[in-house]
């Protein structure tokens, strides 16, 4: 009868030394392999008297479980190690830069539409296009600027035929006409868009952006005016307090009409909005000329509001701080990098208008 | 509009402060472009006199001036001015001054190695004129004893410039601003007293208004006065017309023009002596011809308003005068004239020759048809007491009546526009003050215009002279009402958006060009499309609408890669024209990407960019926006401007006539000829007006959700088929072989070359096979199998690589 327990105790003792893989190997032949200790152990248990063997075979049997389940410790605990040191040696250098993403940007003009078409949705306007190509009726006789009305120097018109009966649209009031025309009142929308001027210099270029409003109803007047244009200009600007000022002017398409200034002031070469005591103009306005309702064949006993116009191109240049208009026309990779807005940033209303 | 604040004084009696009346005109609408008080820093300016002028040893155009600026102080000035001599007397300013010009400070400075201490001014750095060339001079016998002496008198002159709309001629006269102030509340209108002169003897030029077709000129009023002795203004007329920065010519001329400015009321003066015999008001004959007061010769058309004599065309009424009848210093009779003429005709007239002058601009807008003869008692006085002379009586030629026209002004209109209430009382308070009659009848004001207001014929006109007296400040702001008549975008707008930003999220950055561009980079992408003319561009190189995105943004690309840039994605999302008329334009997304994709990157091999990549931004963008990825069906067909064999178009379904997109690699040659350098060029064009409307919102369009846990099972297909055969047919053909088995297919090789024949590539797929119903088996799937084989093998005339 081979005396299990010193071979308990002495592979015990083996197995807690610092083993590499081979010698645990090594040791598991030496138990279970073909002549090993213990199959050899188990050989045994023919030979062996009744009373004895039970006892036997199920000290062995511990003893067996003991040593294996000991080997399968020290298996897994190899592993683990070599595991660790391979992985040791895949080490990289975290610091070196990321796969490239090529990050894409949004034209401010386009943000700011955005902007501006999130604010008149809220107060329930809808939007409207038109075509930048207009004729000389849309853009200039429908809205009571007839030829040989002095408004029309006023707007340096790029004409595309010699009878100058052709033209690119000088601003979107032509949308106006063309949503009347091709409706029923009421009528609520705004109408961004491209307008042309044969003019260019530091504060001008040929082609620039407008909104139109127009709002038009059995009962709007000039109150609701002011109105729609204080909540429009806090919510653009995202100040709580502005000062507005409406100055009354002439556009032959709006009477009464006025031109609105916003206070503002200089701190540090930036113009801050809302504060101050220097005037800015921003907006042209006025209840829509009733000559220009009768032309649309809206009645102008029954049917009344208001319309403006405003140049989105430099309601943008306030807001960020932009200071050259023809910037925003030049195509300057680093001017669009830096004033461009991330593609995920959609002004609304819910998330806020701006970051 | 200029005036000073001291002529306005003649017209409005006030104690209101300046800055009052700045703000009070704001007010009423008559916008205060600049408010300038010319008087502080102007005690630094004096009188002077050059007591030697030495070359400047450095710079063959400058003198160094030994300048006395009194009290026996001598200093060195250095001046460029070329009539910088000996013994001239001239404005000085010393340092610390501030020239009223440029509002550029002066300091003692070295120019080109010589210290100067001041400056010696221009009369338009003092904006006394606009002439620029060389220094003021000063008569010696007027400032001879002043050397030293403030040049600027200790009056301030304090000039606001107003930009009057084109709506109120009115306020082209400094009494129209006084009206309007007074009407506001800023004091009080003084009334105009006319000295009576006595009038010898009769106009005896004979004046006919001839009554031609649309004849310009409906009254012609005139006075001769003679014996008069032309001479220069006196001080307070020179002033006047300096302080508006207009240079005195002669007291005759000026007089004209201060009347003019006064009450916008134009006149002009011809030498009488120089009229051959008689006045004849006329339409012009094509091909006559005169030279004007421009010192230019016009050359004229038919049909234009003309003053003449018997010897031919004296001038051009209300736009510009000759010089063979202007008067000049030696003038001893002259003819004055104070007409009417039409804005109509006016307009037309300085159109057509493209004239601009002061008359014109005012006669355009329409001038008071009654102040005729109060212009010609204003000045003819004036002339009479300056340089002496015997005034005529007054001779008015008329063809037409002039009356004040009337409007019927129902009350309720004002505060129904306005929403705002004022008395009845205080309306007509601010009407008459305008110069309104006002008769009250009901309801309703019976309303006589003033002759000076051409602007006013409706009753709209008068809601806006009340509230603007009134002031906008009382209307009341109302908050704005939440309701909505429409959803705010359509689909085609909601769509336009959101490819917009589904595009700049592939990392193209979005940029806003002209709509129109050069012709010449144009002409490469018009393709069959109109090229449209701009008759007035703003530059040669801006001259046709563009036919298509990628003139203007390869052009743009260009000056990026100029500035060092190399891989640059470009696009933006726009109209283009294909025709001159409304409505004949398209809206379109033009991308473009240069270069190389991981250019210098530690762990990616970097390559130009190619086709396949603006077709994966191209396709994925369709995706997101909604199109079904199934039905896209590619050409290899597209515009002649990509490479004729990469380059393809975009179908959203195989039977669509239209294709929505097209991609590719820009032609190499218009590369070349664009002279652009890059590794590669590719673009892609999106047509928005032809992407479809996809009618269900995207609620509606899910379909129930339906998955399989059965096994899937994956087989590799390599087959050879024609070099030119398409993949996408390939695909098509096994896809439609049992779409309830075959889940996917992927093709992951394409080869040619080696082991394959000539003419031949070898197309691998990977086909995933799944039921919903079962686990296939072993035979099922070699059934499939042999399927797909054999129809690929009949269809295409492809061959299983073995």
């Amino acid at each position: 009868m081979p005396d299990i327990k010193k071979i308990k105790d002495q592979y015990l003792t083996k197995l807690d030394n610092n083993l590499d893989i081979e010698s645990l190997n090594q040791i598991k032949t030496e138990l279970f392999g073909k002549n090993g200790q213990i199959s050899n152990s188990f050989k045994t248990l023919g030979s062996l008297p009744n009373d004895e063997k039970k006892k036997f075979a199920s000290d062995l049997n511990l003893i067996k479980e003991q040593l294996q389940e000991k080997i399968n410790f020290k298996l897994q605990e190899i592993e683990i190690k070599e595991i660790n040191s391979k992985l040791e040696n895949e080490k990289v250098d975290v610091t070196l830069p990321e796969r490239e993403i090529n990050q894409g940007k949004i034209h401010p003009v386009s943000q700011v539409i955005d902007e501006i078409s999130s604010i008149f949705s809220e107060i329930g306007f809808s939007v409207e296009e038109g075509p930048d190509v207009e004729n000389e009726h849309y853009n200039f006789t429908a809205l009571n600027t007839p030829d040989n009305h002095p408004a029309r120097d006023m707007h340096d018109t790029f004409y595309l035929d010699n009878n100058k009966e052709i033209l690119l649209r000088t601003h979107t009031s032509p949308v106006q006409v063309r949503t009347m025309l091709n409706g029923k009142p009421p009528f609520k929308i705004i109408a961004p868009g491209r307008t042309y001027r044969s003019d260019s210099d530091q504060t001008h270029s040929p082609m620039f952006h407008q909104v139109e409003g127009l709002h038009i109803d059995k009962d709007i007047n000039m109150g609701h005016l002011k109105g729609c244009l204080n909540y429009f200009i806090k919510s653009f600007f995202e100040v709580d307090k502005i000062k507005m000022r409406f100055r009354p002017s002439h556009f032959p398409f709006t009477e009464p009409s006025a031109e609105v200034d916003i206070g503002y002031e200089l701190k540090d070469g930036k113009i801050i909005i809302g504060e101050g005591d220097k005037w800015l103009e921003i907006l042209g306005c006025g209840m829509v000329h009733p000559n220009v309702l009768k032309n649309v064949n809206v009645n102008p006993d029954k049917f009344q509001g208001y319309a403006f116009g405003i140049g989105i191109d430099r309601l943008g240049m306030l807001k960020y701080g932009i200071n050259d208009l023809r910037a925003f026309f030049e195509t300057d990779y680093r001017w669009l990098n830096h004033f461009g807005f991330d593609p995920l940033d959609v002004p609304s209303n819910y998330r806020g208008l701006s970051r | 509009m200029k005036f000073t604040i001291s002529w306005l004084k003649e017209h409005l009696k006030t104690k209101h402060k300046d800055s009052q009346i700045i703000d009070k005109l704001t007010d009423v609408g008559l916008e205060v472009e600049s408010f300038e008080n010319i008087s502080s820093d102007l005690d630094n300016f004096k009188v002077a006199k050059i007591i030697n002028a030495v070359q400047h040893p450095n710079a063959d155009r400058l003198r160094v001036c030994d300048v006395d600026i009194g009290q026996q102080n001598i200093v060195k000035v250095v001046c460029g001015a070329p009539n910088a001599k000996k013994g001239l007397l001239t404005v000085y300013a010393g340092p610390g001054s501030v020239i009223p010009k440029n509002n550029m400070k002066l300091t003692v400075s070295k120019i080109r190695g010589v210290t100067s201490y001041g400056m010696l001014c221009s009369e338009s750095e003092l904006k006394l004129s606009d002439e620029s060339e060389g220094i003021t001079e000063l008569k010696s016998s007027k400032y001879s004893d002043k050397i030293g002496k403030n040049f600027f008198n200790n009056n301030t002159v304090k000039v606001i410039d107003l930009s009057i709309t084109p709506n109120r001629p009115d306020c082209l006269g400094v009494r129209g601003i006084a009206r309007d102030l007074a009407a506001a509340g800023a004091g009080k209108l003084k009334s105009i007293l006319h000295k009576k002169t006595k009038k010898e003897g009769s106009q005896n030029i004979n004046v006919s208004i001839n009554k031609d077709k649309n004849q310009g000129c409906t009254i012609f009023g005139s006075c001769l006065i003679k014996g008069v002795t032309n001479k220069e203004s006196p001080k307070w007329l020179k002033e006047k017309i300096e302080s508006l920065g207009q240079k005195p010519i002669s007291a005759i001329v000026d007089i004209t023009n201060y009347v003019m400015l006064d009450l916008n009321r134009p006149l002009h003066a011809y030498d009488a002596d120089k009229i051959d015999k008689e006045i004849i008001v006329r339409n012009s004959k094509k091909g006559e011809s005169f030279e004007a007061l421009d010192n230019k010769e016009y050359k004229l058309d038919d049909g234009m308003c003309v003053i003449s004599d018997q010897s031919g065309v004296l001038g051009l009424g209300g736009i510009i005068g000759g010089t063979r009848s202007g008067t000049e210093f030696k003038t001893k009779n002259i003819l004055l004239e104070s007409a009417y003429f039409v804005p109509r005709s006016i307009r037309k007239t300085s159109k057509l020759l493209n004239i601009d002058t002061d008359a014109k601009f005012r006669f355009e807008r329409g001038i008071d048809p009654q102040s005729v003869e109060t212009g010609l008692l204003k000045a003819s006085q004036l002339i009479s007491e300056i340089c002496g002379g015997r005034v005529s009586k007054f001779d008015i030629q008329k063809i037409k009546q002039y009356q004040n026209s009337e409007v019927k002004f129902n009350i309720s209109l004002f505060e129904k526009i306005t929403g705002l209430k004022v008395k009845e009382n205080e309306m007509i308070k601010i009407l008459n003050d305008l110069g309104f009659k006002v008769s009250k009848k009901k309801s309703e004001f019976k309303l006589k215009v003033p002759s000076w207001r051409p602007d006013i014929s409706q009753p709209i006109d008068i809601v806006e002279e009340i509230v603007r007296i009134k002031g906008y400040d009382n209307i009341k702001t109302i908050e704005p009402k939440k309701n909505r008549l429409h959803e705010t975008l359509n689909k085609q707008q909601k769509l336009f958006h959101f490819l917009q930003r589904s595009v700049a999220s592939k990392g193209y950055f979005e940029t806003v060009t002209w709509s129109f561009t050069d012709s010449k980079i144009n002409n490469f992408f018009k393709e069959n499309l109109k090229e449209i003319k701009i008759v007035n561009p703003i530059s040669s190189d801006l001259d046709v609408l563009r036919n298509s995105i990628f003139s203007n943004l390869t052009f743009y690309l260009k000056k990026n890669l100029d500035r060092g840039f190399k891989d640059v994605s470009l696009f933006e999302i726009g109209p283009i024209f294909k025709n001159n008329q409304p409505g004949e334009q398209l809206t379109v997304i033009g991308a473009i990407k240069s270069g190389k994709i991981s250019r210098l990157n530690w762990n990616e091999k970097e390559r130009s960019v190619d086709i396949f990549d603006v077709k994966k931004d191209l396709i994925q963008t369709l995706i997101e926006a909604g199109y079904d990825k199934q039905c896209f069906f590619i050409r290899d067909k597209s515009p002649t401007y990509y490479h004729p064999g990469k380059s393809g178009s975009v179908y959203l379904d195989k039977d669509d006539i239209d294709p929505v997109a097209y991609f590719g690699e820009l032609h190499p040659n218009i590369v070349k000829k664009l002279d652009i350098k890059t590794e590669g060029l590719v673009g892609f064009e999106i047509y928005l007006d032809h992407l479809k409307d996809t009618k269900v919102k995207l609620k509606d369009q899910k379909s129930n959700f339906e998955y399989s846990d059965y096994q899937k099972s994956e087989r590799d297909f390599a087959f050879i088929v024609d070099k030119n055969y398409k993949a996408q047919d390939l695909i098509e053909i096994i896809s439609s072989i049992d779409k309830n088995l075959i889940r996917s297919i992927k093709i992951f090789d394409v080869y040619e070359g080696e082991n394959i024949p000539d003419g031949k590539k070898s197309i691998a797929l990977n086909v995933t096979i799944q039921s919903s119903q079962k686990t296939l088996e072993e035979s099922d799937l070699e059934k499939i199998n042999k399927l797909i084989i054999t129809t690929v093998e009949t269809k295409s005339g492809a061959k299983i690589r073995s």
